[in-house]
């Protein structure tokens, strides 16, 4: 079923591409800065949050964040693919569809991890001090975490007909799935209705896991976290390996 | 002869537009079958089909004994295809383009450097291999693609309009490439295209599609003779008393005259002319593909025009929205 070389090279050409297109790097970044570095900064006398300053309890979700923009969007570009009919190519390969999602979906990890380095270096430098076995940790989270919200994006990419989309889905998923996950704020002193909307957030888990990495500090047991973003991992990449299988020439 | 391809009632219907209507077709194995047909008759969806790329509404296929419908992987795994529309990835170099192609098809690794430097030299992208595609022009784009599908050297191959946007020299190589192709592994090659020539080259038989329905399916030869060999065209104020000779097998009104298809030219060219009246000037020539053609779809084809004509494109961008 799986076709290990046509995953390799699918995951080539993902990463010739992201090489190809410096300016994705940087326009993903500027959300995530902007948060950092004016909110972070903004509000940090009032909410000191367990000894640490504000920007620094909110920097694990920024670094999250960056995942999340970087691995979302990177699925929703399966619609370029469909568009430039490059995906047509792929589609009439004799690989299954399983394979194509796979390497589709690894394919998309290096820019997450390309992403998240850069934001560990602006951190180390400004924020918070960070190890090496903990910058370890989160390039090692970074890849089931990006895997897991990638598995959403083409799932709603393979979905989509054209990029007129994109707009709704950054509006009405990925900035909630921000919002709602306590990247910005502590969960358990909230109201409950945010709560339980945050605890069927998968993007939760994966804000908590870095904060119990980088400031050893977590809403939820860590093996929650880890149990939790595996879960979502197999649903969301169930759902879209299945939605692949249905996928189409469009034109 | 062995059956490569059989379609059973096979089916499209994009909401009320009925693409491919019913078509019972069985394709053998080493022959290249042309599908002609107006704009629209349904070629596309038809190959698209075949090729597990578009689900048929109703009826189903089979390919080298494998039900398109049923394990579209395994169909896959036999057939080459070079689109209508460009699919090449302009992210990528011509030579990477091909690589990743080679790698998805799992050729043999040592092999395919070889392959694709040969393979780029036949198509005359041999020193641009290195570019990167969104530098190339529209037809070594062209060239490019049908150098992807033929790289893998498959069992079956589809072409759709390969040559479309080639200039005559690179449509010659390509047309004997393709040759070469099919006498070295006998392939079986589903081509589409509007240059009649093109058809009448390569093709062993033609299938005339319109509306989605095969209306003519034979050798080239066998449907030029059912038109009759020759055609007789007499411009002027021509009497309606040539339509009642015997030797004459059918009239259409053109204008400034009509067009005349009929039977031994030689015996019976005095005596049309004898019946025809004033004529002021007259043309005979054999019958062509074209006209056999027209007989059958009754439409009007411009060679090349109607495929980049951009009112069809507007046209069809409105009803298709690509
Ligand atoms: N994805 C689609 N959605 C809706 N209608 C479609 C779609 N694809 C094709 N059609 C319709 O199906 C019919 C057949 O189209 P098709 O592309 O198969 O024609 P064709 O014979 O290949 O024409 P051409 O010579 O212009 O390439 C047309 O009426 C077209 O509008
Ligand atoms: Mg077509």
């Amino acid at each position: 079923m799986i076709n290990y070389t046509a995953i390799y090279s699918l995951i080539l050409r993902e990463i010739k591409v992201f090489l190809r297109e410096k300016e994705r790097i940087l326009s993903i970044l500027i959300s995530p800065l902007l948060f950092l570095f004016v909110i972070g900064r903004g509000v940090k006398a009032e909410v000191a949050i367990h000894n640490y300053t504000y920007q620094q309890f909110i920097f694990p979700g920024i670094l999250a964040m960056v995942i999340l923009f970087t691995s979302i969007t990177y699925g929703l570009y399966i619609i370029w693919d469909k568009r430039l009919d490059f995906l047509k190519e792929v589609l009439v390969a004799p690989i299954s569809r399983a394979t194509l999602f796979w390497g589709k979906a690894i394919g998309g990890i290096f820019g997450s991890m390309i992403e998240t380095i850069i934001l560990i270096l602006i951190g180390s430098i400004f924020i918070i001090k960070i190890n090496l076995l903990q910058a370890l940790l989160i390039l090692i989270s970074a890849i089931f975490i990006s895997t897991m919200l990638i598995s959403i994006g083409l799932a709603i990419g393979g979905k989509m007909k054209s990029m007129e989309g994109f707009g709704l889905v950054m509006s009405f998923l990925t900035w909630p799935m921000f919002f709602f996950s306590g990247a910005l704020f502590e969960i358990k002193d909230t109201q409950h209705y945010l709560k339980i909307i945050s605890m069927i957030n998968p993007f939760t888990y994966c804000v908590d896991i870095m904060r119990k990495i980088l400031i050893n500090y977590s809403s939820f047991n860590i093996y929650l976290d880890i149990f939790m973003i595996f879960l979502w991992l197999i649903i969301n990449s169930y759902i879209a390996i299945r939605i692949f299988g249905n996928l189409q020439q469009t034109k | 002869m062995d059956t490569v391809i059989k379609t059973y009632e096979l089916t499209k219907k994009f909401g009320h537009i009925t693409a491919v209507n019913s078509i019972n077709l069985e394709i053998y194995k080493g022959e290249t079958l042309a599908l002609l047909g107006p704009n629209g008759a349904g070629k596309t969806t038809f190959i698209s089909m075949l090729s597990t790329l578009v689900k048929s509404t109703s009826g189903t296929a089979t390919l080298c004994n494998i039900d398109i419908n049923r394990d579209p992987l395994g169909v896959r795994k036999k057939i080459g295809i070079v689109f209508q529309e460009p699919s090449t990835d302009d992210l990528l170099t011509a030579r990477e383009n091909l690589y990743l192609h080679s790698m998805l098809y799992g050729l043999n690794k040592n092999e395919i450097n070889k392959k694709i430097d040969e393979i780029m030299g036949i198509v005359g992208l041999y020193e641009r291999k290195d570019d990167f595609v969104r530098t190339f022009s529209g037809g070594m784009r062209r060239r490019l693609e049908i150098a992807r599908g033929l790289l893998h050297e498959p069992q079956v191959l589809f072409l759709d309009e390969p040559t479309l946007g080639l200039d005559p020299s690179s449509r010659k190589n390509i047309w004997q490439y393709i040759k070469y192709i099919k006498e070295k592994n006998k392939t079986t090659i589903i081509l589409t295209t509007h240059y009649m020539e093109e058809a009448d080259l390569l093709s062993d038989r033609i299938a005339i599609i319109d509306y989605g329905k095969i209306v003519a399916l034979d050798t080239p030869n066998n449907l030029k003779n059912k038109l009759g060999r020759d055609i007789v065209i007499l411009k002027g104020d021509i009497s309606e008393e040539i339509k009642k000779l015997d030797f004459v097998l059918n009239v259409e009104n053109i204008e400034h005259g009509c067009k005349i298809t009929l039977k031994d030219i030689n015996k019976n060219l005095k005596e049309l002319i004898n019946k025809a009246g004033s004529f002021e000037e007259i043309e005979i020539r054999r019958v062509s593909l074209e006209d056999v053609f027209f007989k059958f779809t009754g439409h009007k084809i411009e060679e090349g025009k109607e495929n980049n004509g951009i009112f069809e494109t507007i046209a069809r961008y409105k009803t298709t929205g690509k």
